[in-house]
C-alpha cells in the first residue's frame, strides 16, 4: 500500500476490472512507472498485480503496454459523469 | 487566452520562442483563487506552443504540459531556476489528468505539437518529459514510433521535477504516487460548494420562504438543507478517510443524518416528530447525493466502483427524498 491507499483512502473492494496476461508481458516496466497507485509490482521476468483494489481504472498502464498484456474497462470514477451517461444513453463523460 | 510570457523572446534555429519566468504575481494568485471558486474555469488558458524558461540550450530538457493556465503557472513556478523548454499542448484549457482521461492530452496531440515545434531542429537529444498523469491518454511507444522521440514519464507533481532531473530523470516511488491529503482535499471544497449551492440553494430558499410566515422562520426551515449540502461538499471531503465506510454515498448519509437532526434544534425549528423525520430523510438524501458526487473530484475511485455504489444508492436517495417530502407535505409544512 502506498500513496492514497496508505492514508485510509481505499475504495470498494472486488469491483476493479484490471486483468494481466503474464504470458504476454515483456517485463518493460512502463506500467510500474505510470500507475498512480502502485497496483503493479515487478515479479521477474514479468510484472504482477499487487493490489487490484487500489486500481482506479484510469487506463494508463493499458495504454502504455506495448505487448497488450494489460486490460481494463477504463473510465472516469465520477458519479455525475456516470449519471450523465445513463441519462443520455452514451459513454460517461465528465464536464470538467 | 492569456499570454503568459514576458515580452522577451529567445532566438532559436526554429524562430523566436517566447520566454517565460517562474515568478508568479498577484494576477496569478487572483486567478488561482478564481479557479478554486469555480469562476471562469473553462476560459483560463494559455496559448499552446513552445516556451523557454531560464536560458535553455539544445541540451535542455523538454517538458510537456497542458494549456490550463493554473497547470502552466504551477509548472513554471516549480521549475523556476531550471533551464528548460516547455511545450504546451492544446488540451482545451483542461488539466493534465482530466485531459488525458478524455484523450485530449493524447498521442495525437503530442505528435502534432512536437512536429509543429520542430523539436528535432531545436534540441540535440531525443527525449521529451511528460507528466506521469498524461499516461492514460498517451501511448509512449506510439509517440516513439511516429516521432522518433523517447517519452519519459516525469513525476506526478511538478514540484518534484527538479529532483527528478537531478536524478537523471528518475522518479522515486513517492513521486509516482497520487495522494489525496487534507490540504489537497481542502483546495477542492470551494468548487464543490459553488457548484452544488448555485443549483440547490435557490430552490430550497424559495420553498422555505414561500411556506413561512416570516423570513426568519423560512431560514430556520431551510437550515437543515443547507447543512445537508455542507455535509456533502465540505464535511465529507475534509474528513473523508476517517469516515469508516467506503461508499461515498454512505459517507454522506452517516455524517449527514446526525448533523441534520442537530440543525432541527435551532430556535423556531421543526417541532412535530413526523416533520422532523421527514426533514432528516430528505436532508440525508441530499447529503448522500452530494457526497457521492465528490467521487468525481477524488483521486482514487474507479468507475466500476462508482457505478456499483450508484446502483445501490440512487434508488435509496430518491426514495428517502420522496418519502421525506411527502411526510412534510402531509404535515402542512410547506402550505
Amino acid at each position: 500500500m502506498s500513496g492514497a491507499a496508505q492514508t485510509g483512502l481505499r475504495y470498494l473492494p472486488g469491483v476493479v476490472t484490471l486483468e494481466l496476461d503474464r504470458a504476454r508481458c515483456n517485463g518493460c516496466g512502463v506500467c510500474l512507472q505510470v500507475c498512480p497507485h502502485g497496483v503493479l509490482v515487478r515479479d521477474k521476468p514479468a510484472v504482477a498485480i499487487r493490489d487490484r483494489d487500489a486500481c482506479m481504472e484510469c487506463g494508463a498502464c493499458v495504454v502504455n503496454c506495448e505487448p497488450g498484456a494489460l486490460c481494463v474497462t477504463p473510465g472516469v470514477g465520477c458519479a455525475w459523469a456516470i449519471l450523465r451517461g445513463w441519462l443520455r444513453r452514451s459513454e460517461p463523460t465528465c464536464s470538467c | 487566452m492569456v499570454m503568459a510570457a514576458s515580452p522577451e523572446s529567445l532566438a532559436t534555429p526554429v524562430g523566436r520562442v517566447p520566454r517565460i519566468t517562474g515568478r508568479l504575481g498577484g494576477r496569478e494568485a487572483f486567478g488561482r483563487l478564481r479557479m478554486r471558486l469555480g469562476i471562469g474555469r473553462s476560459r483560463y488558458r494559455v496559448t499552446p506552443g513552445l516556451y523557454a524558461i531560464g536560458s535553455p540550450s539544445p541540451d535542455s530538457p523538454v517538458l510537456v504540459t497542458a494549456n490550463y493556465k493554473l497547470t502552466f503557472d504551477t509548472l513554471r513556478r516549480d521549475v523556476d531556476g531550471i533551464d528548460a523548454w516547455i511545450l504546451v499542448l492544446d488540451t482545451d484549457g483542461i488539466n493534465v489528468w482530466c485531459a488525458a482521461g478524455k484523450g485530449r492530452f493524447g498521442t495525437e496531440e503530442v505528435v502534432t505539437r512536437v512536429q509543429q515545434a520542430r523539436l528535432a531542429e531545436l534540441v540535440s537529444h531525443r527525449t521529451i518529459v511528460l507528466p506521469q498523469l498524461a499516461a492514460p491518454g498517451v501511448a509512449a511507444h506510439d509517440v516513439r514510433e511516429r516521432t522518433g522521440l523517447r517519452v519519459v514519464y516525469g513525476p506526478v507533481r511538478s514540484r518534484d521535477i527538479g529532483a527528478f532531473l537531478e536524478a537523471r530523470m528518475h522518479a522515486t516511488e513517492a513521486m509516482r504516487r497520487v495522494t489525496f491529503s487534507l490540504p489537497e482535499r481542502a483546495e477542492l471544497v470551494g468548487v464543490e460548494v459553488v457548484e452544488h449551492f448555485k443549483i440547490v440553494l435557490p430552490v430550497v430558499l424559495v420553498l422555505a420562504l414561500l411556506g413561512s410566515h416570516s423570513v426568519w422562520a423560512g431560514l430556520v426551515r431551510a437550515a437543515p438543507y443547507v447543512v445537508a449540502l455542507l455535509v456533502g461538499t465540505v464535511v465529507v471531503p475534509l474528513v473523508l478517510p476517517w469516515i469508516p465506510v467506503r461508499s461515498f454515498a454512505l459517507k454522506g448519509a452517516v455524517v449527514g443524518a446526525p448533523l441534520i437532526a442537530i440543525s432541527l434544534l435551532l430556535p423556531g425549528g421543526i417541532a412535530s416528530l413526523p416533520a422532523a423525520v421527514g426533514t432528516v430523510l430528505a436532508g440525508t438524501a441530499i447529503a448522500s447525493y452530494s457526497a457521492m458526487n465528490f467521487t468525481g473530484s477524488s483521486t482514487f475511485t474507479s468507475p466500476s466502483g462508482v457505478e456499483r455504489e450508484m446502483r445501490r444508492a440512487l434508488p435509496l436517495q430518491v426514495g428517502a427524498l420522496v418519502a421525506g417530502l411527502v411526510t412534510l407535505a402531509a404535515q402542512g409544512i410547506w402550505g
